[in-house]
């Protein structure tokens, strides 16, 4: 057990984690009273709302500006174009995204704002604005792109053994096409961001991010102002699912710049016609590939090509292809594989992070292969994974140590017994036999996860500990809360290490003037890198209050422990009260507060190579469920799901039911009902997001709630390598929800004869199930598999793409320039 | 006229200069409650919701605290109201019961939707009809708690952080009101009395005529006057598309056109009741609609719109004229020259025109009597709850000694209005009801219609859809799983 992971000896009941207590927030989420960005409008005098300026031409150069009419509507203030910018014109950290273009990227881009005394006459404000662009042809999907070749960014390759002698050797050898869909995130609450100038013209930014580390350096570099100029506050998000790690920085930019130039507090707030078809969303996908299986259906060989829909920008798109990449395999052991991924440049918003950040991506193409591919070997697709999966002493295609793999056994046979897999599935066969309209199936999928950034140098954190003279607590860290409950563990980690009540402890919003240069609270990220910071500064004043005690119980420092809210001597039930410590230290002259530091150690990561151990460990789970479907219209509903997830020693079980459960039913939306559809004809809105309400754009509600929806966590798993032994859960469980798609798959062919491999679009809706089931019917027993040498090859990167400089998913905001000075 | 105010929270406040696209959500934050929150601003995620003291939609003399979306109705229909919030309900030190058990239970994550959440949980769990340990056995019905609690209150609520497991279970909690609870008690004393309303700003006005009479009177003079019921549909286009009117005219409280009365003729069904209301009056009586109501949007909408701006609207994709085409139903439209009666066969001329004139209102639908026996409506959509048809289909088939003897099919999402599928009925009618017939007829409805490519699904798809609920209603009468 490592000094990071070891919880206190005085046992569960004494400290705080690992205790299923409510989010910090419950009681003001429940009675309307936590506040969020757009709520501090009407608390904020004078304040000035801004409105975009959308272009509605998918791409084409902005021939004709005139601002003017905008200015005779009554209320409009002012007009913010590019010559407003004081600093650098761009958005994003790749310097590939103005902030006020002179051409359009895709279809609504915004090239100005509006700023007026009232949303309302914004709004008429923007509608005046004459904008004339000149139309160019548009690219909209992948398949397109790759045929127009337009690429943009790294071409990564990663890859093991001898794929070409793996397939040569393999006696099955199938290959295929998979083309996937995106994801919006549809957070509930909108992007927003209220800014305002203090006498000094520092700028203060109240921005619903995910990062307000690089909302800050995006705000100074637009304003061209240092980073110590510009504070970034998040109160809290009303959801964020990594559409607020790089999307919120121009909206936080504009409000800043208007703030500037008007002296008065400036709100940016979109509606969510503009969220939707202005700001990115998880990658669709294309994928080519060939796979060898041997007759027990072993993987023997995969080669594959993956194109991610980066949209119009770069964005994330790097990093979250490389992800990608690092997790085709999944829970499989593939001995010889090559997959080459690349980023297509399309003329719609730019796709950006989402929950599971390509991981879900790569494993997409994992599990539909072997979903494809069993029915054609003649084996059960349960077998055909078990068989697969990783045994100790194997590494990734990419290098890492595969560990814990007895975990992935673990859970995966404990679903299999509580989910009495066995019975069910022989009920199903029966039920199946009975109903010529209506057929069942289970289908059961794993889930390996890597946890830490794959870039080493964001796997930091910092927090920021005050006591006060009175005892009581005050953290702050880097982490954001958006709902996942980071800041009820973190206060749970604190009162643990201090060995106070929770009660004890209170969490101040997240700023970037309190804990500086802080990482994304993103990759699942937070409670790993946070607790450790917070964990590090409790422990510095901890220890320092240790000795105070010591010197008042006359014992050594190393013999004080801290429980409940006093200090004790080991062996001895007489202490000293907390708040007594606290005061005494203050006479003597101890600092009360430390700023903690955390890093993870043990990474490394070669993105030149696309080799390393990127992760510190790997999250595991499994999910067995249950779909029944509608024969005569493909509609269906999920009867049951049983889940074992494995989260290490939680720190807080209700929050983390929380995250797999929600994980589970965002990725089932995914992958079953939320349909990104886009205009590809050539027409005027060609490139319009047609699914841009919550009215066409569907998201999972009560319907789509398993009727039995069974959850544990994995009993006994402490992880060495995080705060008190627990695990990352904000991602891995999203990833679950492949166990829905496959039982589709395996119900739609359930119409057809035994043995029909069946194609599923993704999402798979109720008129993609149909079509399938009604294809499985006509008694074809191969989908678009193709079988033996013939078939799609997947294509290989184009040598001429830029080349992968080494950490090329950095996103960095301005080069790196390091200036030797010699002495003269 | 008394100053229009409503009170919020239990303060009673004035609208003051208010212009009517100003939504009760907007109004209601710019007072500083600002848990109701603006989510999708077309009433699909209920992050909005409120609370209203409304008139018992079951039609006795009390009230009934009813979840709407505020930020489709005009503040201005307000007046006279008495609202509740989430703030209203409970405070931190002291939580309501259902913001408790949401609470406890881990039902709040983000929290954004939550305050939505509670007000339309509230609203079920104060709902006089909900009987706790009425349905110890609900486990067969996995939408109904054992107290009674009906999910489909929540059907118009979204959240995006906990897949609503702990929500599902806070609701199936809830116990009954504690006795001393106020809100409880004020369900036995009648509602606040809907009254006439002028309130406006710069010229642009929202008025609530007194009366069905007062009402024709003003659409007879300014038959450009926008009229709007539980404008699930106006607040959609004020919103998303900016639409601005100088003339809303709310006849959601007309008393004439909130009638229901039942003869040996037909079922007269007001136009501005709400679904809400015919759902729970009708109770079945009318077993197509009984299909179509928990089908029809989401609870919040439904406790808003009505029948008569269903068909007001004359969406070609509006889920209840597939099943009143099936019933034959007749539309009584009233105007100061007195009323007419048009089937609705023949109210629909185009993409969202009828035959209605701009100074004429929908007074009632009428469903003559004796109803088709056998009836069944066919919703084809992505997501079960709370979506907007890709197809619909209303069947009423009249069979005499195994034959097709009457057929009435309305269809829904296949062309520019709703329509009669006759060519489907001719194919049926006088023919044996056996798979032979429908095998034909099924074919023949593949062909009804226009149906078009969306967003929502492929023609193809639609088409489809249309022959194969004809199969699964002929495969449903066969096995005796007809609802």
């Amino acid at each position: 057990m490592s000094h990071l992971s070891r919880r206190p000896e005085s046992g569960p009941d004494s400290y705080e984690v690992g205790k299923a207590i409510p989010h910090e927030s419950a009681a003001l989420h429940t009675t309307g009273l936590a506040l969020y960005t757009d709520d501090l409008v009407g608390r904020t005098k004078d304040c000035l709302h801004a409105y975009p300026v959308q272009v509605f031409v998918a791409k084409g150069k902005v021939t004709t500006l005139d601002v003017q009419p905008a200015y005779a509507v009554a209320g409009v203030v002012r007009v913010l174009t590019g010559a407003d910018v004081p600093g650098v014109n761009d958005a994003g950290v790749k310097h590939d995204e103005p902030l006020f273009p002179t051409e359009t990227k895709f279809f609504g881009h915004a090239v100005c704002y509006v700023l007026a005394e009232t949303l309302e006459a914004a709004r008429l404000g923007a509608a005046a604005v004459v904008v004339e662009v000149e139309p160019e042809p548009a690219l909209i999907n992948v398949k397109d792109a790759i045929a127009a070749k337009e690429f943009q960014g790294a071409q990564p390759t990663v890859q093991r053994g001898d794929v070409e002698e793996g397939l040569r050797a393999a006696p099955h050898v199938y290959s295929g096409t998979f083309e996937f869909a995106g994801q919006e995130h549809f957070y509930i609450e909108t992007h927003c961001a209220l800014a305002h100038v203090d006498e000094a013209g520092q700028v203060f930014v109240q921005s619903s991010t995910q990062h307000p580390s690089e909302t800050q350096e995006i705000v100074a570099h637009v304003l061209g102002k240092h980073s110590h100029e510009v504070t970034v506050q998040c109160l809290r998000m009303g959801g964020g699912f990594g559409g607020k790690e790089m999307q919120p920085h121009g909206f936080a930019a504009v409000a800043a710049l208007g703030s500037v130039l008007t002296g008065r507090p400036v709100r940016v707030r979109l509606n969510r016609a503009q969220d939707l078809t202005m700001t990115g969303k998880r990658h669709g996908f294309h994928a080519e590939w060939r796979v060898g299986f041997d007759d027990d259906g072993k993987l023997m060989a995969l080669q594959a090509t993956l194109t991610a829909d980066g949209g119009w920008s770069l964005d994330l798109s790097e990093p979250v292809l490389g992800r990608a990449l690092c997790h085709l395999d999944n829970t499989y052991w593939i001995p010889n594989i090559r997959v080459n991924g690349r980023i297509a440049k399309t003329n719609k918003t730019s796709n950006t992070a989402f929950r599971g950040f390509g991981g879900p991506q790569g494993m997409m193409v994992i599990e539909d292969i072997i979903g494809r591919c069993a029915p054609l070997l003649g084996l059960d697709p349960d077998d055909v994974r078990r068989r697969n999966f990783y045994t100790e002493g194997q590494t990734t295609p990419y290098g890492q140590p595969v560990h814990q793999t007895d975990r992935l056994r673990a859970v995966w046979d404990q679903v299999h017994t509580s989910a009495d897999l066995d019975r069910r599935w022989a009920e199903i066969a029966a039920f199946n036999a009975e109903h010529p309209h209506v057929k069942r199936a289970i289908a059961v999928t794993a889930v390996k996860f890597g946890i830490s950034f794959n870039l080493t140098a964001f796997n930091q954190a910092g927090a920021l500990v005050h006591v006060y003279k009175d005892g009581s607590v005050l953290i702050n860290h880097g982490g954001t809360e958006m709902g996942q409950g980071l800041h009820t563990k973190m206060l749970q980690v604190a009162a643990t290490t201090l060995g106070v009540p929770l009660a004890k402890v209170r969490l101040a919003p997240t700023r970037t003037d309190k804990v500086p240069n802080t990482s994304a609270t993103a990759a699942s990220s937070g409670a790993d890198l946070n607790g450790g910071a917070v964990k590090n500064a409790c422990e510095q004043i901890r220890d320092r209050l240790a000795r105070v005690a010591g010197a008042e119980l006359d014992v050594s420092p190393a013999e004080i422990r801290f429980v409940d809210g006093a200090a004790y001597a080991l062996g001895n039930a007489e202490g000293v009260l907390w708040e007594d410590v606290v005061l005494t230290a203050y006479y003597q002259r101890v600092q009360l507060s430390a700023a903690g530091y955390y890093r993870t150690e043990g990474l490394h990561w070669d993105s030149s190579t696309m080799t390393g151990s990127p992760f510190k460990y790997f999250a595991y789970g499994c999910a067995a469920t249950e779909v029944e479907v509608d024969g005569f219209t493909g509609a269906y509903h999920t009867r049951r799901v049983d889940i074992v997830h494995d989260v290490g020693d939680s720190l807080s079980p209700l929050v983390d039911l929380g995250q797999i459960e929600g994980g589970f039913v965002q990725g089932a939306g995914w992958l079953t009902l939320e349909d990104l559809r886009w205009d590809e004809s050539d027409g005027p809105d060609r490139g319009r997001l047609t699914t841009q309400a919550a009215s066409t754009y569907k998201l999972p509600s009560f319907s789509e709630l398993p009727t039995e929806f069974n959850v544990q966590l994995l009993q006994r798993a402490h992880e060495e390598g995080a705060v008190y032994g627990s695990k990352a859960v904000g991602e891995p469980p999203l990833m679950l929800a492949f166990s829905v798609r496959e039982a589709l798959r395996q119900a739609a062919a359930a119409f057809g004869p035994d043995g029909t491999s069946v194609d599923l679009a993704s999402p798979a809706t109720p008129e993609a199930v149909w079509w399938a089931l009604a294809e499985a019917a006509k008694g074809h027993e191969h989908g678009h598999v193709a079988d033996g040498a013939d078939g799609a090859y997947p294509e290989p990167s184009d040598p001429a793409a830029p080349e992968r400089h080494p950490e090329s998913e950095v996103w960095q905001h301005t080069d790196h320039h390091v200036t030797t000075l010699t002495k003269v | 006229m008394t100053t229009p105010e409503a009170t919020v929270n239990g303060h009673s406040i004035a609208f003051g200069d208010l212009p009517p696209h100003t939504t009760a959500l907007d109004w209601i934050r710019d007072l500083g409650f600002t848990g109701a929150k603006e989510g999708c601003a077309e009433g699909e995620c209920g992050a909005c919701a409120i609370l209203v003291a409304r008139p018992s939609t079951i039609g006795d003399d009390t009230t009934e605290w009813v979840s709407i979306n505020a930020c489709l109705i005009p503040a201005a229909s307000l007046d006279g109201q008495d609202v509740l919030t989430s703030e209203g309900l409970g405070s931190p030190e002291q939580l309501h019961p259902v913001q408790r058990e949401i609470a406890v239970r881990g039902g709040s994550q983000c929290g954004y939707c939550t305050p939505g959440f509670v007000c339309a949980m509230a609203a079920e769990y104060y709902r006089a009809g909900r009987v706790v340990d009425a349905h110890p056995e609900a486990a067969d019905e996995p939408e109904r708690g054992a107290n009674g609690f009906d999910l489909h209150a929540l059907s118009g609520n979204l959240c995006r952080c906990t897949g609503y497991r702990p929500i599902r279970d806070a609701a199936f909690a809830l116990d009954e009101p504690a006795a001393d609870d106020l809100l409880a008690a004020r369900r036995a004393d009648p509602a606040p009395v809907s009254r006439a309303t002028r309130v406006s700003s710069n010229g642009a006005e929202y008025v609530r005529p007194a009366d069905l009479a007062a009402t024709l009177e003003f659409l007879h003079e300014r038959p450009d006057a926008t009229v709007v019921a539980g404008s699930t549909d106006w607040g959609v286009e004020v919103n998303l598309r900016g639409r601005r009117e100088p003339r809303v005219v709310g006849i959601d409280q007309v008393p004439e056109l909130r009638e229901l009365t039942v003869d040996d003729d037909a079922f007269t069904l007001g136009a501005a009741l709400t679904l809400t209301e015919l759902e729970r009056r009708l109770d079945g009586a009318i077993p197509l609609l009984g299909q179509v109501f928990p089908q029809f949007a989401s609870r919040l909408i439904r406790n808003g719109a009505t029948l008569g701006g269903n068909l007001g609207t004359a969406s070609p994709i509006g889920d209840c004229p597939p099943a009143l085409l099936a019933l034959e139903a007749e539309l009584v439209l009233a105007s100061v020259a007195g009323q007419r009666t048009v089937a609705l066969a023949d109210y629909f001329t185009g993409y969202r025109q009828t035959v209605r004139r701009p100074d004429e209102l929908i007074k009632a639908i009428r469903i003559p009597r004796p109803l088709a026996p056998l009836t069944a409506f066919h919703k084809i959509a992505k997501r079960r709850f709370d979506d907007i048809s890709s197809v619909a289909v209303g069947f009423g088939l009249t069979l005499v000694d195994g034959s097709v003897e009457k057929a009435r099919i309305g269809l829904g999402g296949v062309a520019a209005t709703p329509l009669r599928a006759t060519a489907t009925e001719a194919a049926l009618v006088g023919r044996r009801w056996d798979e032979p017939t429908v095998r034909t007829a099924a074919e023949v409805l593949t062909t009804e219609g226009t149906p078009i490519d969306d967003q929502r699904s492929s023609a193809a798809y639609r088409s489809a859809m249309l022959g194969q609920s004809l199969r699964k209603f002929y495969h449903h009468t066969t096995t005796g799983a007809l609802p």
